[in-house]
């Protein structure tokens, strides 16, 4: 069987692509593609993944930019076609600035640029990117963001709840999701969310700086068995 | 006769400025005693080669929404000017 390719989209100043391309290409059967900011082809791939970085240097607000590039375009109808799309860190914050995904990720609340390991709990197992997980396991997988503090307003918080599109919250190595374990101050402690169909999920921490034992977790796999489950069959 | 937008973009009053909060504490550290406050913001300027005062306010208010701010958590104002 040929193989499955999944998009990486690369925009200037994306800086995890490479490492996401790393990742995707560690899975049999998977074909990590690069899809360039500029091009409107998707290239025939089954999913597409929009990479941590600072897409065009983070001007005017992360992600915003990004947004209207000739890529994005393809990749909003891709979604809405019900394809399945993962942000990661800046990715995530593209596909909020697109309108894929509700609310807004601002500055951390203590100000600082977080680079380090974070313990996620898994709220929802039920979505194609986290089939692989049991509901609420704790997951050791690294931030590194200087914008990843979710708001939204408590209508859309609450509709997120209602229909269970909150997929990771931070937590403490025991499970317990409170201020503490809250690393940049975002609303709920949440750390990625999924889109009410449940094709377009974005989080803030990096699942592929935790796909390889070197790496210091392999707790990121996971997120990428699910999706790949999920188109392939694999 | 090209108009030159003054555009303001803000943080809502309910998001954290975390920046205004650092620009304060360094206020009140340089002895400002009566600096209760500071917000940061943005300032961008837009020349839009329009004759029309009402089509250059249209195309201000589009870009302010679509690009310019965020109205999830940003506010925004202008001041339209003509160039002479």
């Amino acid at each position: 069987m040929a193989d499955v390719t999944v998009g990486v989209v690369v925009f200037p100043g994306s800086n995890c692509d490479h490492d996401t391309e790393y990742a995707v290409g560690s899975f049999n059967g998977i074909k990590p593609r690069m899809l360039w900011h500029n091009d409107h082809d998707l290239q025939g791939v089954k999913a597409i993944i929009l990479p941590g970085g600072f897409s065009y240097g983070d001007y005017l607000r992360a992600g915003s930019i990004a947004r209207f590039s000739p890529i994005m375009q393809e990749v909003i109808e891709f979604a809405r076609k019900g394809f399945p799309v993962l942000g990661i860190c800046n990715g995530f914050q593209v596909l909020l600035e697109s309108g894929l995904l509700e609310g807004a990720l601002s500055k951390n609340r203590d100000k600082k640029f977080l680079c380090c390991q974070t313990t996620l709990k898994t709220v929802n197992c039920s979505t194609i990117f986290t089939s692989r997980y049991q509901q609420d396991q704790l997951l050791t997988i690294p931030i590194a963001h200087g914008q990843g503090n979710y708001f939204a307003p408590p209508e859309v918080i609450e509709s997120l709840q209602e229909h269970n599109q909150i997929v990771f919250k931070y937590s403490d190595a025991e499970g317990r999701v409170s201020e503490e374990s809250n690393p940049n101050g975002s609303l709920e402690n949440i750390a990625g969310i999924i889109n009410r169909q449940g094709n377009v999920l974005g989080l803030m921490p990096h699942p592929e700086r935790a796909s390889e034992k070197s790496l210091g977790s392999l707790d990121g796999r996971a997120l990428f068995e699910s999706l790949f489950e999920h188109i392939a069959g694999v | 006769m090209p108009y030159t937008a003054k555009i303001k973009v803000t943080l809502r009053q309910s998001i954290l400025d975390v920046q205004g909060k650092a620009v304060e504490h360094a206020l009140k550290n340089l002895g400002y005693h009566t600096v209760e406050s500071a917000r940061i913001g943005k300032y961008i300027e837009v020349t839009i080669n329009e004759e029309e005062l009402q089509e250059a306010e249209r195309i201000c208010n589009e870009i302010s929404q679509k690009l310019l701010s965020n109205p999830v958590m940003e506010n925004y104002s202008f001041e339209l000017e003509h160039v002479n």
